[in-house]
């Protein structure tokens, strides 16, 4: 066993050595693979930056509630009498001014997109002081905060840098009026960063809602306390409404979007995938044939084939993992935190998320590069090892 | 005919290694090809949008609704053809992920203003003839199994209906074809006077009209025309031809084209890096054969065509066979399970394969033949 092992070593060692010869070749592989894998975590890390955004949204004891049948807030409506009786639900955390509970109208307003200079539907949000207290990460990082009753706006941190016109001191039209922007924040980098704030008060005459909102989010006491909250209100005969947690609301906005990225992101890594084995098995197969003879001496001094097969695949894993280390190492530099905006089917708004390659990606990324080197060294080095000695040895 | 002959007897030498680097030339095109129908169903609608066809929308706002009293304002306006109204309905069919767009509209309307959804006369018939009934895309009805005469429940996210339901039902009276291929047939369309009587509020809005002009060299100035026609009213106006307001669209869900072309620039390089390499190793192989024919008279030039031919042929064979099977792939529909409104490999995407496959043949082959071109007899033979 020992001396099987010790095997194993040298010849591997003698193949790797043998490497700078065939640089070339290794070189080509090598960039083959890297290249596959910055693809795709490259576009995988879109799909991870949406779902990232929508989970950071998610308060953990809170819970939102909407008129059923709606999957969005967009296709939400409450009157103002609603949503004073879902402010009195039990379960909901109080403090000095009452129950924790913000009635929010949702809107989308025309905003040409920095990159391209069209259009794109940017949230706009009606809110209540409580608005703030709901949304523990909610901060306001440069300017200050708008006035209640006054058509002033503030603005996500996301919004501000992907759509145009939303700098403080410059201002939004809306109708026949001019809302200056007043403030920027920041809420976690979730969802809110991608919104215009501002008074629901303002909001509702301008987009003509009467007293009606969309949504109420709420702060729960407990997370326990999310079933009464839930019975309390289904039960109730004055509303017809769907509380839900807000991470599963989250989840639920993200599918679409995570799952068509995801699909078409793993399609496309496959497929690459197929043509890197292909210029893997390649490199591998003429590594193997130029070094036949070499091969053929070592068996006939005795050498076993396991150890001949082994060297030959290890040399390939590594080929495949320098590739991986440095094609992940790429995305992360090109993609992480790269800042992008796309349109949320289910509200049909725009949101603003970052890419985000994470460790999970990069260990994808590097597995899948492991694969393609063991698939490109495996059969190659099976040849490598059945070839009768005898003739290899003779070949020139 | 000997070049060719010569081509032919070099790629069989090395029967494995030939075929290695087809297989990733292939693989390489097929990406290309199913990568194109993908940009093409983003961006669907931009190339058959009408030159002669405006949108106009609310200004302010997408969601924010027009009054139905418009269409005859805007109908007055000089250089307007005629106007339509259409409304996003949003509706839901069994699950979110069934997704198509609902429309309701009014049918002479429609028939006049998009000439490409392709309708029989007795479906426009029997389509007046039903309150309540639907002109449906081939697309959607293949999609899931409808046949004419159906009765479709679509629940309401918007629009609730006056008796409190949220569940709409229509009949299916006709269907339509698109006259070209990129042509949407994922459309549903329902009549406006149903859905004006049976919605619960905004009787008398509608969400956006579709304008034609006279003349389509005059459709920026008509949509001026339109907007200052509004300007200052509550409800202001913001008018732009089809193509752009689609374009518009696509762009909001992503600079598709751009992310399209990073990933095949790095499929591109990495392919040729595999065939360039392939193509140096073969002649660093051939090094005496190629002094050998340069000897028994085969020009330098010649020496240079034949293995710049290697290399086109390689490419050629397995970018063809690439392009064709991307083409079966595409074929057999779309990867989200029918959400794209159109999928298809566009002709001008294959046209431009073929450029890309000499383009890359000539890349990968260049310096290798060059390197051929410059032996010098003496020097290889003795090598």
């Amino acid at each position: 066993m020992f001396n099987w092992i010790s095997q194993v070593v040298s010849v591997t060692q003698f193949s790797i050595r043998s490497l700078p010869e065939r640089k070339g070749s290794a070189a080509a592989a090598l960039l083959g693979i890297a290249g596959v894998v910055a693809v795709m975590v490259g576009v995988l890390s879109i799909a991870q930056g949406v779902l990232r955004t929508m989970q950071s949204s998610a308060g953990d004891s809170n819970a939102i509630v909407l008129r059923s049948g709606a999957d969005s807030e967009m296709m939400s409506g409450l009157g103002g009498d609603d949503t004073r009786i879902i402010a009195e639900a039990p379960g909901i955390a109080r403090d000095a001014d009452g129950a924790i509970a913000s009635p929010e109208l949702f809107v989308v307003i025309n905003l040409p997109m920095r990159s391209t200079g069209t259009d794109a539907n940017v949230p706009l949000r009606g809110v209540q002081a409580s608005a703030m207290k709901v949304r523990k990460d909610f901060k306001l990082v440069e300017g200050r905060m708008f006035e209640w009753g006054l058509n002033e706006v503030i603005v996500g941190k996301g919004a501000r840098q992907q759509f145009a016109g939303l700098d403080i001191g410059s201002g939004i039209e809306v109708g026949q009026e001019r809302w200056p922007v007043v403030g920027v924040f920041e809420a976690n980098g979730g969802l809110a960063e991608s919104e215009i704030w501002v008074d629901a008060a303002v909001l509702q005459p301008a987009y003509r809602r009467g007293n009606s909102y969309q949504a109420v989010y709420v702060k729960l006491a407990d997370r326990a306390d999310f079933d009464t909250f839930k019975d309390t209100l289904t039960s109730d005969p004055r509303l017809n409404v769907k509380p839900m947690r807000e991470s599963e609301y989250y989840d639920s906005q993200s599918t679409t979007v995570y799952n068509l990225i995801t699909g078409l992101g793993t399609l496309i890594a496959v497929i690459m995938g197929l043509g890197a084995v292909f210029g893997a098995l390649n490199t591998m197969y003429t590594a193997v044939s130029s070094r036949t003879r070499e091969i053929a001496t070592l068996r006939a001094l005795g050498f076993r084939a396991g150890p001949v097969v082994i060297s030959v695949v290890s040399e390939s894993l590594l080929l495949a993992f320098i590739g991986g280390l440095f094609g992940a190492a790429l995305a992360w530099l090109a993609f992480d935190g790269y800042r992008a905006a796309t349109l949320n089917w289910s509200s049909f708004s725009a949101i603003t998320f970052a890419f985000d390659v994470n460790l999970k990606l990069l260990a994808q990324g590097i597995f899948f590069a492991m694969l393609i080197g063991l698939v490109g060294g495996l059969f190659p080095a099976v040849r490598a090892a059945r070839q009768p000695i005898a003739q290899a040895l003779r070949e020139l | 005919m000997k070049y060719l002959y010569l081509i032919f007897s070099n790629l069989k030498r090395k029967k494995l290694r030939t075929g290695l680097t087809l297989l990733s030339i292939m693989v390489a095109f097929l990406l290309f090809g199913y990568l194109a129908a993908i940009r093409q169903a983003f961006e669907a609608g931009v190339e058959v949008a009408g030159a002669d066809r405006l949108i106009v929308r609310h200004k302010v706002s997408i969601i924010r609704l027009l009054p139905q009293s418009y269409e005859a304002r805007i109908e007055r306006i000089d250089g307007v053809d005629n106007a339509m109204a259409s409304t996003w309905f949003g509706g839901i069919y069994q699950e979110p992920k069934n997704f198509f767009a609902q429309i309701p509209v009014v049918p002479e309307e429609l028939f006049d203003m998009y000439p490409e959804y392709v309708v029989s006369d007795e479906g426009k018939a029997a389509w007046l003839a039903t309150r309540t009934g639907a002109l449906v895309g081939r697309g959607t009805m293949e999609r899931f199994g409808w046949k004419l005469g159906d009765r479709i429940p679509i629940n309401a996210t918007i629009w609730g209906k006056k008796d409190g339901g949220q569940t709409w039902e229509f009949d299916i009276a006709a269907i339509y074809d698109g006259a070209e291929k990129g042509t949407d047939t994922s459309q549903f369309f329902f009549r406006y006077d149903y859905f004006d009587e049976t919605r619960a509020n905004g009787q008398g809005l509608v969400g956006w009209y579709t304008v034609r002009v006279a003349n389509p060299d005059k459709a920026a100035e008509v949509a001026s025309a339109i907007d200052a026609e509004f300007a200052n009213s509550p409800e202001e106006t913001k008018s732009e031809p089809e193509g752009a307001f689609i374009q518009g669209f696509a762009n909001q869900i992503g600079n598709i084209a751009f992310i399209i072309v990073s990933i095949m620039s790095a499929v591109f390089f990495t392919i040729l890096l595999v065939a360039g390499n392939t193509m140096a190793y073969t002649v660093r192989e051939r090094t005496n054969e190629l002094a050998v024919l340069k000897a028994i008279g085969f020009t330098d030039r010649g020496v240079l065509g034949l293995v710049l031919g290697e290399s086109l042929a390689l490419t050629l064979v397995g970018g063809v066979l690439g392009l064709g099977l991307a083409m079966l792939l595409v074929s057999m529909g779309d990867p989200t399970d029918g959400s794209f409104p159109v999928f298809y490999l566009p002709t001008r995407s294959l046209l431009l394969g073929l450029v890309l496959i000499v383009a890359m043949a000539f890349i990968a082959g260049i310096l290798p033949a060059l390197q051929a071109q410059r032996l010098q007899i003496a020097d290889a033979l003795r090598r």
